[in-house]
């Protein structure tokens, strides 16, 4: 054999060494359950074949624009205040669809450059406009409204991972999904109960802190006859569910409209206990927030703020002094309270709500038998295909043969090799669909190159010669087939969603293995073929 | 072995017959898509809520058609599933039976609906999470675990719950049954009627797609595949010429025209779900593949038999190729037919379009590419022109 030969046949084992690797790892045992398990944990399967919870969630990042433009709405209020700016109404006109839009009302027209630099100064994020009738428009930048929903998009995706890892799922899914819709998509395989995961999820509502103003009441009715009736514009009435069961029956409180921090101004909280070894709850504010929570309490010193998670008051505390971004709550709480709290306030650091848009939970049985059969179907395909171009090509069949497995086993290990580098590439149906084109794209190339020698050795060429200009004739198609493929593919992924990207990333390395296989490696055993034959010997094709 | 042996068919003298045959598929496909059915389009697509049932009887639909309607659900399609011995029901609700604030109301509605006459204080085996039932275990304390007893009656649970799902296919029909499974502690199951009943009926898979996503997703797939088609069009047009990358296109179209069609025809028995998108692309990928190889062929001859009408050429190229042609559609139509039969219910649809797919696509590759090649050729001639692709000869 020469050496060039020999090189490359050693090159091949090396990558098919490689790509077994992939598949199996070193097993622990070389028994058919020792390989079975190898096998499990390197290919990771899809939900749709392996059984669990798949739910994709609408994070409302209009919230959070929301409390950004409610917190400018008080900035606004306080500096008007401060440099004695006259004004009628500062409001938000549409917080439904423009949250970001405020307009300001009644300014003198000398006060226009007081405004002016005020919003420079103090809301850089927003932009300001003379509106029709005297009004101010304020709008936040574009930039910023999108980096602060997507904030809220990543933080959302952050808490919830806290969240589910409490569960103990594993290789859990939690990711962006779409382009740019802003919503998550939650995958835990082997969760057969879609109702506990978004209980799990629910609890990570919105967190506020506010100012409480009155409360609390025993019921809805007493808050109201209380204020006479109407609560006024600035303030709403929250209903109470306070931690570790200090109270008994319904409670109601009257809190402001407008929260001091929120979620997003959260760091962290823990519990702990003060000096005299009563439970407690620190926690840490971002220095924004810290700012604002300084004005906040300095304002209402001796006054009460409430803790509110999903608009319900979870922790009532009296405000001793003014604080920054380092808080204590304490008093009256028993160790289990503290921990509750502390978890509410690190989960609840969601700046935004969620809702569901679609939930699916596959049941375990159903994806082993679409396993099963799914299975049962390839190799009873596969068999044929091999057995067939044994029969049809003889010895070339050989060729093909082997480079239909290697590819198989290429691409198999490309799954495994993604599961060791950590970036889980699994196995869905629409990626079996992929590897079935693969296989069909792997025998058409070995067609297209055998019909070609066979035509040039009819055309009287010798078996050396024919192999060469069969290769030759057959690359330049298998060329343009794979690419347009390829690029097909790779556009798919790029603009596709979930199960298409799963088909267009088997199909891409399935292609790419097969160029590898049914053009290097076969040529490489016909040209081994040719070097043991005798000069004018006929080629088994 | 050799099936062909210099053959020599006239194709294009017959693309009166190819183009009736077309015609007749894609407008009765057409016709169906636009007044009959429309596209079928899976719940992945329009949204609403797929239940399937599996029951410990046979089912009764029309019982379970009262129950629905007593639940006061509109318009539910309730119909058997995969093979009869099964006992399975997929009940199938619209996509006003969802909605933002509670995505599942329509399952929780079935499920409340089918529970008929619960024991009180008793909860559902068929339908218990691993969650549920490892709570009651906690509570109950059979093995007499004491306080440190969680992973293991978390183990129990999930035993119990395996062998529900995956040794009795989903449902159980005696609560007895649990004495023998495998690796469920005798204590244990021995505790389950305290806490425990029986329905006649486990959910084996939900699907729920609120409205909102389906457009997106359409909108999505659409695109993609849009996308996709323009990135084959440039690169063919960049390496054989402008017309070739048409000609796939539309052969691609017409492919994928047919197929959608054959689907609304049969509607309602298969659906376009997301998988059977994935089938489309596949097919996609295969008819141009195989066109492909077709035009690789032709451009080979055109450089070497240059007084031949195109037309000659083109035949030619089709009779070269066509050993390879069917050798590979046989065998990929041979995969698809084992995934097709032995595949189960699950690939159905996405089988059966790519059964579709690889005919069509392959008879359309010789019947449609080639043609509208020569018929574009013939024209720039009455026009005239110097057809594409041909040589040129310049006085120097």
């Amino acid at each position: 054999m020469n050496k060039n030969l020999l090189w490359k046949l050693l090159f091949i084992i090396g990558t098919m060494l490689f790509f077994l690797f992939g598949i199996f790892g070193i097993p622990k045992s070389v028994s058919g359950e020792g390989l079975m398990t190898a096998l499990t944990d390197h290919i990771h399967l899809g939900l749709d074949l392996k059984g669990g919870t798949h739910l994709i969630l609408q994070v409302q990042v209009n919230d959070a624009v929301n409390v950004d433009a409610q917190n400018a709405v008080e900035v606004l209020k306080e500096q008007f205040r401060s440099h004695k700016i006259e004004y009628t109404e500062i409001s938000q006109p549409d917080p439904q669809n423009n949250p970001d839009h405020l307009v300001i009302k009644g300014v003198p027209l000398e006060a226009r450059s007081d405004l002016r630099s005020i919003v420079q100064d103090r809301l850089p994020e927003y932009d300001v406009n003379s509106g029709a009738n005297n009004a101010w428009v304020l709008a936040m930048k574009a930039s910023k409204l999108n980096d602060l929903k997507n904030r809220a998009v990543s933080q959302a995706i952050e808490t919830i991972r806290n969240r589910v890892d409490a569960l103990g799922v594993s290789e859990p899914t939690i990711q962006e999904h779409g382009l740019g819709q802003y919503q998550i998509l939650v995958q835990l395989p082997g969760i057969d109960d879609p109702g506990r995961v978004k209980d799990l999820i629910q609890n990570t509502a919105m967190l506020e802190i506010k100012q409480v103003i009155g409360g609390p009441y025993p019921s809805q009715q007493a808050a109201l006859q209380d204020k006479g009736g109407i609560v006024p514009i600035d303030q709403i009435l929250l209903p109470g569910n306070t931690l570790g069961g200090r109270t008994e029956g319904e409670q109601w409180f009257l809190v402001s409209r407008v929260s001091a921090v929120s979620g997003k101004d959260l760091r962290h909280a823990d519990p702990s206990s003060d000096q005299n070894g009563q439970p407690d709850v620190n926690f840490q504010l971002t220095r924004d927030g810290g700012q604002r929570f300084y004005n906040f309490t300095s304002a209402h010193v001796k006054e009460s703020l409430a803790v509110v998670l999903d608009n319900k008051v979870r922790e009532v505390a009296s405000i001793n002094e003014p604080i920054r971004d380092q808080v204590q709550i304490s008093g009256h709480m028993d160790a289990q309270a503290a921990k509750d709290l502390s978890m509410i306030l690190n989960s609840g650091a969601l700046p935004a709500s969620i809702h569901y848009l679609e939930e699916r939970t596959v049941g375990p049985s159903l994806g082993a038998d679409s396993i099963r059969s799914g299975i049962t179907a390839a190799v009873i395909g596969m068999v044929a295909v091999l057995v067939f171009m044994l029969v049809y090509y003889r010895g070339a069949g050989i060729n093909a043969d082997v480079a239909l497995i290697l590819n198989l086993i290429i691409l198999l290990g490309f799954l495994g090799w993604s599961t060791i580098a950590g970036v889980n590439v699994a196995l869905t149906l629409p990626g079996i669909a992929g590897v079935i084109l693969t296989v069909g794209m792997g025998v058409d190339s070995n067609v297209l190159i055998f019909e070609r020698i066979r035509e040039e050795l009819k055309n009287g060429k010798t078996p050396p010669s024919a192999v060469d200009q069969g290769f030759s004739h057959a690359w330049i198609t298998i060329v343009d087939t794979h690419v347009t493929t390829i690029v097909s593919a790779a556009i798919l992924f790029i603009f596709g969603s979930g199960p298409v990207k799963g088909f267009a990333t088997t199909l891409t390395f399935g292609l790419l293995a097969n160029l590898f296989t049914a053009v290097f490696v076969s040529r490489v055993i016909f040209d081994w073929v040719l070097s043991r034959k005798q000069r004018g010997e006929a080629l088994s094709i | 072995m050799e099936f062909f042996h210099n053959v020599n068919i006239d194709f294009l003298g017959k693309k009166w017959y190819f183009l009736s045959f077309s015609l007749i598929f894609s407008v009765a496909g057409l016709l169906s898509l636009l007044f009959w059915h429309g596209i079928p389009w899976g719940v992945d697509f329009r949204g609403g809520t797929l239940v399937y049932v599996r029951f410990s009887h046979p089912p009764d639909v029309s019982a379970i058609r009262a129950a629905m309607d007593r639940a006061g659900l509109r318009n539910p399609k309730i119909q058997p599933y995969d093979q009869p011995s099964l006992n399975e029901v997929l009940i199938d609700l619209d996509v006003r039976e969802t909605s933002e604030a509670a995505l599942d109301q329509g399952k929780t509605k079935i499920i409340n609906a089918l529970e008929t006459n619960p024991p009180a204080g008793k909860q559902d085996l068929n339908n218990a999470s691993s969650l549920a039932i490892k709570n009651y275990l906690m509570d109950k304390d059979p093995m007499h675990l004491g306080t440190d007893a969680e992973a293991k009656y978390t183990a129990q649970a999930q035993a119990i719950v395996d062998f529900r799902d995956k040794v009795r296919g989903g449902v159980l029909s005696s609560l007895d049954e649990l004495k023998g499974a495998q690796a469920v502690d005798p204590a244990a199951a021995a505790s389950m009627p305290d806490g425990f009943y029986l329905s006649d009926f486990g959910v084996r898979n939900v699907e729920i797609v609120g409205p909102q996503v389906g457009g997106q997703l359409r909108t999505q797939a659409g695109l993609a595949t849009l996308y996709s088609l323009l990135g084959m069009l440039v690169y063919l047009g960049f390496r054989f010429e402008w017309i070739y990358g048409i000609a796939a296109v539309v052969t691609v179209f017409h492919d994928t025209l047919i197929t959608v069609g054959a689907f609304s025809l049969l509607a309602p028995r298969f659906e376009i779900s997301l998988t059977v998108i994935a089938a489309i692309l596949t097919l996609i990928g295969y008819s141009n593949n195989d066109t492909i190889v077709v035009f690789d062929r032709i451009r080979e001859n055109i450089k070497l038999m240059r007084r031949e009408k195109l037309s000659e050429i083109v035949n030619r190229s089709i009779n070269q190729t066509l050993s390879r042609t069917i050798l590979t559609a046989g065998l990929t139509f041979l995969t698809v037919l084992a995934l097709f039969l032995f595949g189960g219910e699950v690939l159905r649809g996405f089988s059966l379009a790519l059964v579709i797919g690889i005919l069509i696509g392959t008879y359309s590759s010789i019947a449609i590419a080639a043609p509208i090649l020569v018929a574009y050729q013939e024209w720039r001639i009455e026009k005239g022109k110097r057809p594409v692709g041909m040589p040129v000869a310049r006085a120097r």
